[in-house]
């Protein structure tokens, strides 16, 4: 270095050595820029950074804030939505279990009745053969005495006498049509 | 030089004495020469500049405010978030005046008219380095105490005892004398170096083809010419690159008081 310095000296002032005047000048407008942009300037610019990082950090911040809010709501209405169907399908169940005991309940009603009916009409038809057959036997005790009465009244010993007291009776039972039936 | 003197004898490469200005016009203060001018100018501009961009930010930036957060973002970013930490918000307002003027004064080099490094003096890379240089001895013994600043520089633990006797005078010169003379020095060089590169090559241009037009020197004349216009462009970033450089460096040193074992 003493040697680069000798040899710049030998052509005029050495460029090593400062000048004490531009030290005061470079010092001077070190200071008025250190001032200016460095104590003036810098701190605006690094407050607007650090509030554009606010701003844009609360806006990330908001739109993760209604993201969530929305997918809480999304998990509300697929919770009611869920208890719902459920609801539904326990009413489905339930009319269909209704049904099938009213339809069990109409059956045996029918058929109940249908029994009564039946039971009815068997003993309605029980009593009408019952009551043919009381006036039938009435009836047929009556034409027997009759008839017995008329045989032993007339005389037996003729034959041909005979028939023809069997024919006219029969023939009367003949005229008669409601003892017949 | 001697090829081209053989040419035309009467060229001669431009010297250390194209950093040499008179005093701005006739009677006026002896230390009112351009490079002070143009220091004053750039310390405007960058006032100018930052004011327009920051005077009145906005939530959504526009204009100017969007290139002066380029810059704040690139110094924040990449110089005192990867030194500092979680003190880089802090140390900012230092790192982004040092970043901005001095990237401007540097880019003074390949403006028209102006054409003038202004850190290729060295007195205004001295002020910053000394600048920083103060904080940096000032912040360690004040975090790390007056024995510990020097105990932890000169003796970092986990080394076998007999390399301490050639450590520590190495870490101690390293760290308090040679540290903020390259530091200053290295922007300095860089830009006093590559002025003197972009007159070289304008000169022979311009000598070769306006001042002494022959058929021979044609061809060098139009190198020289074609040389210049590449170097413009290497050296603004170069000039990009110092401006980076002194500034990472600036936040190294303090990062480094900050927390010594990092």
């Amino acid at each position: 270095m003493t040697m680069a310095a000798t040899f710049l000296a030998a052509e005029g002032e050495s460029p090593l050595i400062p000048h004490a005047y531009e030290l005061v000048v470079g010092s001077f407008a070190f200071l008025v820029v250190f001032l200016v942009v460095g104590k003036i300037l810098t701190p605006r610019i690094q407050k607007t950074l650090a509030e554009r990082t606010e701003a844009i950090e609360g806006g990330i911040k908001k739109a993760e804030d209604a993201q969530a809010e929305a997918q809480r709501t999304l998990e509300q209405y697929r919770a009611q939505l869920a208890e719902a169907r459920q609801e539904a399908a326990r009413l489905r169940e339930e009319a269909r279990e209704q049904g099938a005991q009213i339809k069990a309940e109409l059956r045996e009603e029918a058929q109940a009745e249908a029994r009564r009916i039946i039971e009815a009409a068997h003993a309605q038809i029980e009593a009408d053969r019952q009551q043919a057959l009381n006036q039938l036997r009435g009836e047929i005790g009556r034409l027997s005495t009759e008839l017995a009465s008329r045989i032993v009244g007339e005389s037996l010993e003729d034959e041909v006498r005979q028939r023809r007291i069997v024919d006219r009776f029969l023939e009367e039972l003949e005229g008669r049509p409601e003892a017949v039936r | 030089m001697t090829p081209l003197m053989l040419v035309a004898d009467d060229f001669t490469a431009p010297g250390p004495s194209i950093f040499d200005f008179p005093p701005l016009y006739e009677g006026a203060p002896y230390w009112l020469t351009k490079p002070v001018l143009m220091a004053l100018f750039g310390a405007l501009v960058v006032c100018a500049v930052a004011w327009s961009a920051f005077a009145n930010p906005k939530l959504v930036p526009r204009g100017m405010q969007n290139v002066g957060e380029m810059g704040y973002q690139f110094v924040r970013d990449q110089v005192a978030r990867p030194f500092l930490g979680k003190d880089a918000e802090r140390w900012m307002p230092l790192l982004l005046s040092l970043f901005f003027l001095i990237l401007l004064w540097n880019f003074f080099g390949v403006v028209p008219l102006i054409q003038i490094p202004v850190a290729s003096h060295i007195a205004f890379p001295v002020v910053f380095a000394v600048v920083i240089y103060v904080i940096k001895v000032y912040l360690g013994i004040k975090h790390q105490g007056l024995g510990g600043y020097f105990k932890n520089m000169m003796f970092p633990p986990g080394l076998p005892k007999p390399i301490y006797v050639l450590l520590a005078p190495i870490e101690f010169l390293s760290n308090l004398i040679i540290a903020p003379f390259t530091h200053a020095v290295r922007l300095f060089a860089n830009m006093f170096a590559g002025h003197l590169i972009l007159a070289f090559f304008s000169m022979v241009g311009f000598w070769f083809l306006f001042e002494k037009l022959t058929p021979l020197g044609a061809g060098l004349g139009v190198l020289g010419v074609i040389m210049t216009i590449a170097m413009t462009g290497f050296e603004m970033f170069i000039q990009f690159l110092q401006a980076f450089l002194f500034t990472m460096l600036a936040a190294m040193y303090i990062g480094g008081s900050l927390h010594p074992d990092h």
